[in-house]
């Protein structure tokens, strides 16, 4: 189409409720648009609401229940609501951190859909005026033995690293996991983290009338049209024909991007800000004025398209304001600004255009080619969107695992090297060493110490951040709202566990289709019990996204809260990680055992169990999950401990040979089934609960000697006593398991060397076999 | 010691070269931007920081050796001035002839980042004496373009003349011969994969990369 009055009649004609149903907008959300708008809308004006209402910009099914989660503490600053959660983490400075998500676009074409979620994400935290300082990513494929996986995977770490590595971000954590569940819809979710002075904050609220509109960064092409829209709706066979819908990023145009835009926030030139994400020009345009004016009532904003830098020929104002091309952003300038503002983007050669200005009509005005191509109003876009209270059923209750009726293990080496190399255990090393983790200097510790949280210390200070993401999805199948409690706590372990004090999380919210009661029942459950989590652990939500209709062909992905948690260290020369085991130290638990083997790894792995089989997730005492951080973390303070890990997956006997494996050092287990309380279990003594159970709120340390003589609960009567077992120490180079009292035979005698070479052989073997 | 870091568009390890030059030197090395900076007068050190600049469009460091900038860094060169390149820096040293040979695609095929062991070839140079007595050292690479590749006879050449400063002690991306640094024939500028900027204290990656800096500051 490049007929100029074509392209005009073709953006003008009246659209029906049939056109609309094309564009996802279903009857009833129809006649609401009808209502508010008093006409027929446009070719134009029906994919601006199509995207604005889709469940990726709206988040209409599941906004009445975000508004449970905790959003504030002393250190917060700023919230949901914004690109990005800001916290206060002193000395005039703030870290601002996001997760999300870009699952559907890295399943149909993995690369470009990974690369484009960091390009996405790093975005979202630099418009806020910071520089990103980390990366992290939280990946879910499907069953490595599905044909896709392989593939998915190569394609998904190769965008991330060619992304991340080319802007000069380091990649410094993350987890990937396998399961079946993820088979036809993977799991890319990508959060950043940025530093900024707290009086350099830019936000997209605040624009006032009459001041230009500045379009920065990439020309505007035809790709990615209607990926909001794919975002909100499930997958069927066939799927890979959207790739058109996918987005093609560019790192090099980034980097340029990041650094223009700092260098332009270092002036006075711009009143407020937004990136072009999902729905580009639409929902950054619409979002700056529908959060305008001096009180947030609201602006309008009136854009002459033809002045958009385009890629392509012919583009008509439909696809402009769709288009998710790369790299773009959209700012309201102080109008003397605009020769400055100019003159920055041509020293690093990207576009830089005044495409329109803020008006007082509180109306979202198009043009192009002369002609007013869109005319609506903006406060029903962004505010009157659909709010769905979706109907859900309570999650059935699992009944408890009776781990008695299943056979104890014939050898127990046997399971501990099975364990420690499969999927979801094995070493991830193939992965991130394919991401430049040291880039900017300041990483104290990343994924190559197999530390629980990455640490980046604050540039130029002694401080630093720690950094994690974590979510066990087969316990949020087996309980929401106690999964949900579990994913916020386990990162408030592997924050504590390096010894830094949790301040606030991002969310990223991946479920199935929440339209179906039974899904949104999770969806639910899961939020709730967040929400608890971070309401007993001052642990609130400052930003997230939600990724919904996560299915292929009805079949829904298992549900998949992930949590990014953010601490801060006030003194990096006092942490601690898995690492520094020394021959000689206590292995010290913290915490108590109850030999939970619902929902567990074992469970799972060995037994086989799947389902409502596996049992219930071990529950979480918030109180004491409060307490026993508290503690651990006040012990890495005081130089207490050597090193420190979490208990999750795998029980204690994981948790230890991860430490053994990251020290050098073997551990010497003594009468393991007697030294740990096992309360309210008739089989009390096989020791298999005691080894492999998931209890939460539990820390294995490696201390000296002398460090113990130094511990409070050593000489005081500290509640914490009575949790606190020696069971056993570091020693040799194998992992030694002695049973009960009087066992002369250890029930696991493995040397660390073949459970090295199982733990990281089994990524880099997978890789690299043909099928 | 007057230092100077150039920075391209893309260059990423700008301020990580800042950084060190900085902590060893005791001075504030001069950000040159390609584009329209020039290297002062006097300036003893140029560093070409990593990265990737034009985001390794055509070929790593092919656009960056053609830009403004690069024609002062031939005449520091040729006045004898110090330069050191570090993984893009080096490709791009290598893209404008200051250097021998080229850096080609990893091996594996595969972006490698990790802390690497290097053996120290030669401790008879301004880059590499701080080094006197060390066997090896651990300096982290992260790369993708790091195989490094030349003529047979310019490899033969390059080894008898002691100009090799660096090996892997296992090769992480095929580079011939093992090799991690090269040093021109006036022994004035290197080349390496490897950073030793990341490796400066501070941080998970040691120390052992503050000798390249000290041997300079030695010869300098």
């Amino acid at each position: 189409m490049t007929d100029k009055t074509a392209i005009i009649a073709a953006m003008q004609a009246t659209q029906t409720s049939a056109d609309a149903a094309q564009h996802g907008i279903n009857a009833e959300e129809w006649d609401r648009l009808v209502t508010r708008l008093g006409r027929d809308p446009n070719l134009v004006e029906t994919g601006i609401y199509s995207v604005m209402w889709s469940e990726h910009c709206s988040y209409k099914s599941s906004r009445r229940h975000l508004s449970k989660f905790p959003t504030k503490n002393d250190r917060v600053i700023q919230g949901p609501g914004e690109n990005a959660g800001v916290i206060d983490i002193g000395d005039g400075q703030a870290a601002i951190f996001k997760m999300e998500s870009h699952n559907h676009p890295s399943y149909i074409e993995p690369y470009q859909g990974a690369a484009t979620g960091v390009g996405g994400i790093l975005r979202d935290v630099f418009t806020m005026g910071a520089r990103p300082i980390a990366l992290v990513n939280a990946l879910r494929f499907g069953d490595p033995s599905h044909p896709k996986t392989r593939s998915l995977v190569a394609g998904v770490v190769a965008g991330i690293g060619g992304y991340g590595n080319c802007v000069g971000v380091p990649t410094v954590a993350g987890e990937t996991q396998f399961d079946k569940g993820y088979n036809g819809n993977i799991l890319v979710n990508a959060m950043a983290v940025g530093l900024a002075d707290q009086d350099k904050i830019f936000y997209a609220r605040g624009a006032t009338p009459g001041n230009p509109i500045f379009y920065v960064g990439s020309k505007t092409g035809r790709d990615g049209i209607h990926g909001a829209t794919m975002a909100s709706a499930e997958f069927s066979e066939g799927e890979e024909d959207n790739r058109p819908t996918v987005q093609v990023g560019d790192p090099f145009t980034e980097k340029l991007l990041i650094e223009a835009c700092l260098e332009l926030m270092a002036t006075d030139a711009i009143q407020a800000i937004q990136d072009m994400g999902a729905a580009g020009l639409t929902s950054s345009s619409v979002e700056m004025a529908d959060s305008g004016g001096e009180n947030g009532e609201g602006i309008g904003v009136r854009m002459d398209l033809d002045k958009v830098p385009q890629r392509e020929t012919g583009m008509t104002a439909y696809e402009i304001m769709l288009s998710e091309s790369q790299e773009r952003m959209l700012m309201v300038l102080y109008p003397d600004k605009i020769d400055l503002a100019k003159k920055i983007f041509d020293k690093y050669d990207l576009d830089a255009e005044v495409i329109g200005e803020t008006t007082d009509t509180g109306n979202l005005t198009l043009l192009q080619h002369g002609a007013v191509v869109c005319d609506i109003p903006v406060a029903p876009l962004a505010e009157d969107a659909p709010n769905y209270d979706r109907p859900w059923v309570e999650p059935p209750k699992r009944a408890p695992l009776d781990i008695s009726k299943y056979p104890e293990p014939e050898d127990y080496g046997e399971v501990l090297l099975k364990l420690m190399s499969c999927p979801d255990m094995a070493s991830k090393r193939w992965i991130w060493e394919q991401y430049d983790r040291h880039v900017m200097g300041d990483t104290v510790d990343s994924s190559q110490s197999m530390g629980d949280a990455a640490i980046v210390r604050i540039h130029g200070t002694n401080k630093a951040l720690a950094i994690t993401s974590d979510c066990n999805p087969h316990y949020v199948a087996a309980d929401p709202y106690e999964g949900g409690k579990q994913a916020v706590a386990e990162a408030y372990r592997n924050l504590s566990a390096v010894g830094a004090k949790p301040i606030a999380i991002t969310d990223n919210l991946n479920f199935g289709n929440p339209e179906k009661p039974d899904t949104m029942g999770y969806i639910v459950k899961a939020i709730e019990g967040m929400a608890e989590a971070c309401r007993v652990l001052d642990f609130p939500v400052v930003s997230g996204n939600v990724s919904l209709y996560n299915e292929t062909d009805g079949i829904s992905i298992p549900p998949t809260p992930v949590v990014g948690g953010v601490g801060l260290i006030e003194d990096v020369t006092k942490i601690a990680t898995l690492k520094g085991a020394q021959p000689g130290d206590m292995l010290i638990l913290i915490g108590e055992t109850k030999g939970h083997m619902g929902a567990s790894l074992y469970a799972r792995e060995i037994l086989g169990l799947e389902g409502e089989d596996a049992g219930p997730p071990p529950p979480v005492d918030l109180e004491l999950e409060k307490r026993n951080a508290d503690f651990v973390r006040s012990l890495v303070e005081q130089g207490l401990v050597n090193a420190v890990h979490d208990v999750s997956e795998g029980g204690i006997a994981c948790a230890a040979a991860e430490m053994a494996l990251a020290s050098g050092v073997g551990v010497y287990f003594d009468q393991i089934a007697a030294q740990v309380s096992i309360a309210d279990l008739e089989t009390a003594g096989t020791g298999q609960e005691a080894i492999w159970g998931e209890d939460s709120g539990r820390y294995l340390v490696a201390v000296s000697t002398e460090q113990t003589s130094e511990w409070p609960i050593m000489v005081g009567s500290s509640p914490l006593l009575e949790a606190t077992t020696s069971i056993g120490r570091f020693q040799g180079d194998r992992i030694e398991i002695i049973r009960g009292a009087g066992d002369t035979h250890p029930i696991v005698n493995l040397p660390l060397a073949r459970l090295r070479e199982a733990h990281e052989g089994w990524l880099p073997n997978y890789m690299s076999s043909v099928e | 010691m007057k230092t100077a870091v150039i920075v391209f568009p893309g260059s990423n390890c700008d301020r990580d070269a800042q950084v060190a030059l900085r902590q060893v030197t005791g001075t504030e090395p001069e950000m040159v931007w390609h584009k329209d900076g020039t290297i002062p007068e006097g300036t003893d050190l140029v560093m070409v920081p990593g990265g990737f600049s034009y985001g390794d469009a055509l070929r790593c460091g092919a656009i960056a050796a053609n830009s403004p900038v690069i024609s002062q860094l031939h005449e520091h060169a040729a006045r004898g001035g110090y330069i050191l390149g570090v993984c893009n820096g080096f490709q791009v040293l290598c893209e404008t002839g200051l250097l021998p040979g080229a850096l080609i695609r990893n091996a594996s095929l595969n972006f490698v980042c990790k802390p690497q062991a290097l053996k120290i070839d030669s401790a008879n140079s301004a880059f590499t004496s701080a080094y006197a007595g060390q066997d090896e050292i651990i300096i982290p690479v992260a790369h993708h373009d790091g195989n490094y590749v030349a003529d047979e006879d310019v490899l033969d050449r390059i080894e008898s003349e002691g100009r090799v400063a660096f090996r892997y002690a296992g090769n992480p991306n095929g580079s011939a011969r093992d090799i991690a640094g090269v040093i021109s024939e006036n022994g004035r500028v290197m080349g390496m994969m490897p950073h030793p900027e990341r490796a400066i204290g501070g941080h998970e990656n040691g120390t052992d990369g503050l000798g390249v800096f000290e041997s300079l500051v030695g010869a300098i």
